[in-house]
């Protein structure tokens, strides 16, 4: 049997030391670390001379901490305590704050102070399935702009919402603008326009009815106010779709990396796998995978040999200290041997599906990270080939 | 014993693989087992290694005196039931969909996806057959993750103070009384680590606050206590692995092995002392893996459902 091609290794310092890049962005499911990745990554950079803004979306509450993040407020804040001439910012982001910008930049005066008062703008702003991933591409079009016109920073860090599906954030700003552009919607707000026009008698009829069930499912208001948004954002329209367009196109420029984080679990690599052909498919730039929380022994002896000696241990346990030492500690190889055992055979199956992409493994640290120095050793552990 | 099993947890703690092992030892014990899915990722039949399930009810896996029946819930089609179940409205509903309405709606209004969902799981759990018996002894929920899951429970209660006659306003009553009632159990999936316990934490305490009651909390891959020495003595230890005939220059990488586990044993008590404030049964599953249908069945009988019904 010919060798399988061995992925390629994720050089994580090469990445950070481009001068051209200029925008990192993290993804993959839940759970995996993420977002402290994300930090980590900031921090290395920031450690190595660049200015770096770390845009976080939910962090963990003690991860937050570490950074300086105690409120959300939507503006990027210097982090204390980062060795040598860089500088990190983080911040979290305000996704109701962000949608506001929006509208204030996109809308006279007059016009966004009615958008804004809309309580279904309201419902929308803080509660659309998908606001949370646009905002999160609106935040960074920002940044990016920002480091563009004042170079306060020269690179972002972006972190993923943890969708229920990995691609959300890719999908949501044209599916939003899409939504608000759409014929059912211009449908619902003007019903007469549409029925006298271009659709069969059937549907303006089933289509009345329709619209009678969403009134008393959702109340009579919900349409109402629905229209009226509309109505008032007929300006904005355009102001959404060229937004959506102009950060679709900026994740693909260069400057840009994805950096997929996975941990060696069958979900984890599942939706990694499913990111990584998204991306390649659209022609995203790909800079690696981080495989996050292996396991790993460090003695080098085959788990169930050490099962073995360990149960010939036991019958000497009760005499002697140190068998029984001895049986205590191959018990807890035997079981390391295996998650690394485990750990290995799933990343194997992964690099196998995907052997032109770079990959990085990450140990598994026995606790969680919350301070600089937990995230510096992360970072470490990235870069170390 | 409750007959709604509402299990959820933060997303990665393995959630559905336990909302599956836990409709196995139901099946086990009362026959009929409904396993229902509601975010469309057709985690089921991943996990019971059968091709995608349609809308419609598919038999999974059989268990000693029971099966286990699974249901993939779309939105979209039990919009089409509700609309056709209360309007008639089956012709028009096909040309909504084609129109794209529907997605529309549970977009406009996030929480009448939640409505339609919650809607279905309360249909089946009170389903009765020709001879009036219920058609399911037990259903099994694979909710959405403890971030979402107030929400996901509460979107009927909200719905229903917006209608106040007609059929969805029954309809919507009706799935809160389910809900709120000791026919329904809510089960928090955990692993001992910290961000999982402070999500546990928050659920539990926002989810009683709605009124929910919270049956068990299910910690997943624990592993087990090995260690009661963090820091062994090489020297000693080096002469155990001599006597063990093995060669004793393994020691130093053993005793970096020992140290490791025994900081993640650390995270696991405290974790454990911690998740006891929930002030509900634990029940402790083991890491298994690959989880393949053996593994599953392994970690139903780890459940040991029967006792439940004594707590």
């Amino acid at each position: 049997m010919s060798p399988r091609p061995r992925p390629p290794g994720f050089d994580v310092d090469a990445l950070l030391k481009d001068p051209e890049l200029r925008v990192i962005v993290t993804c993959g499911s839940g759970g995996v670390g993420k977002t402290t990745t994300a930090a980590a990554l900031g921090l290395r950079a920031a450690e190595q001379g660049r200015r770096v803004v770390v845009l976080t979306i939910d962090p963990a509450r003690r991860l937050a901490q570490s950074l300086g993040l105690v409120e959300l407020d939507n503006t990027p804040r210097a982090v204390a305590g980062i060795d040598g001439d860089g500088a990190l910012l983080a911040m979290m982001l305000d996704m109701k704050r962000t949608f506001d910008e929006v509208v204030l930049a996109n809308a006279a005066p007059d016009k966004a102070q009615q958008i804004l008062a809309n309580p279904f703008y309201q419902s929308l702003s803080a509660s659309f399935a998908g606001t949370q991933e646009y905002m999160a591409m609106e935040k960074l079009s920002q940044l990016r702009q920002q480091l563009v016109e004042h170079g306060d920073w020269d690179l972002i860090v972006v972190d993923t919402p943890p969708s229920r599906s990995a691609l959300d954030f890719l999908d949501a700003p044209q599916r939003l603008s899409r939504f608000l552009d759409g014929r059912m919607i211009r449908l619902l707000t003007a019903p007469a326009r549409a029925g006298g026009k271009a659709y069969l008698k059937v549907v303006s009829a089933s289509f009345a009815v329709f619209t009678r069930v969403l009134n008393k499912i959702l109340g009579n208001d919900l349409l109402a106010n629905v229209s009226a948004f509309v109505a008032s954002l007929e300006t904005m329209f355009g102001g959404f779709r060229e937004r959506a367009e102009q950060t679709y196109q900026l994740l693909k420029a260069p400057g840009t990396a994805f950096v997929v984080v996975a941990s060696p679990e069958p979900d984890a690599l599942r939706e990694a796998s499913f990111f990584v052909e998204r991306l390649q498919q659209e022609s995203m730039p790909l800079a690696g995978v981080v495989l996050n929380r292996m396991h790993r022994a460090a003695a080098d002896l085959g788990g169930q040999r050490a099962l073995e000696a360990a149960e010939r241990l036991a019958g000497l346990a009760e005499r002697s200290p140190a068998a029984q030492l001895a049986a205590d500690a191959l018990q807890v190889h035997a079981e390391s041997a295996e998650s690394a055992r485990q750990d290995r055979l799933m990343v194997a199956r992964f690099g196998a599906a995907h052997p032109d992409v770079a990959q990085r493994e990450v140990p598994a640290l026995p606790t969680d990270v919350h301070d600089l120095a937990g995230l510096r050793a992360v970072g470490q552990a990235l870069a170390t080939i | 014993m409750p007959r709604l099993h509402v299990v959820t947890g933060k997303g990665g703690t393995g959630k559905t693989t336990v909302a599956g092992a836990l409709a196995l030892a139901l099946a086990a014990t009362s026959a009929r087992v409904l396993l229902v899915e509601v975010e469309g990722r057709q985690g089921l039949a991943q996990l019971f290694d059968t091709p995608p399930l349609p809308y419609a009810e598919t038999r999974l896996a059989a268990a000693s005196r029971g099966e286990v029946i699974g249901l993939a819930v779309d939105a979209e089609a039990a919009m089409l039931e509700y609309l056709e179940m209360f309007y008639n409205l089956k012709r028009a509903g096909s040309v909504l969909r084609k129109m794209g309405a529907i997605d529309f709606v549970t977009t406009i209004a996030p929480g009448l996806r939640d409505v339609l969902l919650t809607g279905k799981v309360k249909e089946a759990v009170t389903r009765t057959g020709r001879d009036g018996h219920l058609v399911f002894d037990a259903v099994v929920l694979d909710a959405p993750p403890t971030g979402r899951i107030v929400p996901f429970l509460q979107a009927t209660h909200e719905v229903a103070g917006l209608t106040k006659i007609g059929p969805i306003h029954r309809q919507s009553i009706g799935v809160t009384d389910l809900l709120h009632s000791d026919r329904t159990q809510v089960h928090l999936v955990t692993l001992l680590e910290e961000m999982p316990v402070q999500e546990t934490m928050d659920a539990a305490a926002d989810l009683r606050a709605a009124g929910y009651r919270i049956g068990r909390v299910l910690v997943n891959r624990a592993r087990p206590v090995l260690v009661s020495n963090a820091r062994p003595d090489p020297k000693l230890l080096a002469e155990g692995l001599g006597l063990a005939g093995l060669d004793p220059a393994l020691a130093p990488a053993l005793v970096s092995e020992v140290t490791d586990y025994a900081a993640r044993q650390d995270v696991q008590t405290r974790a454990e002392a911690e998740l006891a404030g929930v002030g509900a049964p634990v029940v402790r599953l083991p890491e298994l893996s690959p989880i393949d249908l053996g593994a599953l069945y392994e970690l139903a009988e780890q459940l040991d459902v029967p006792t439940w019904t004594r707590a």
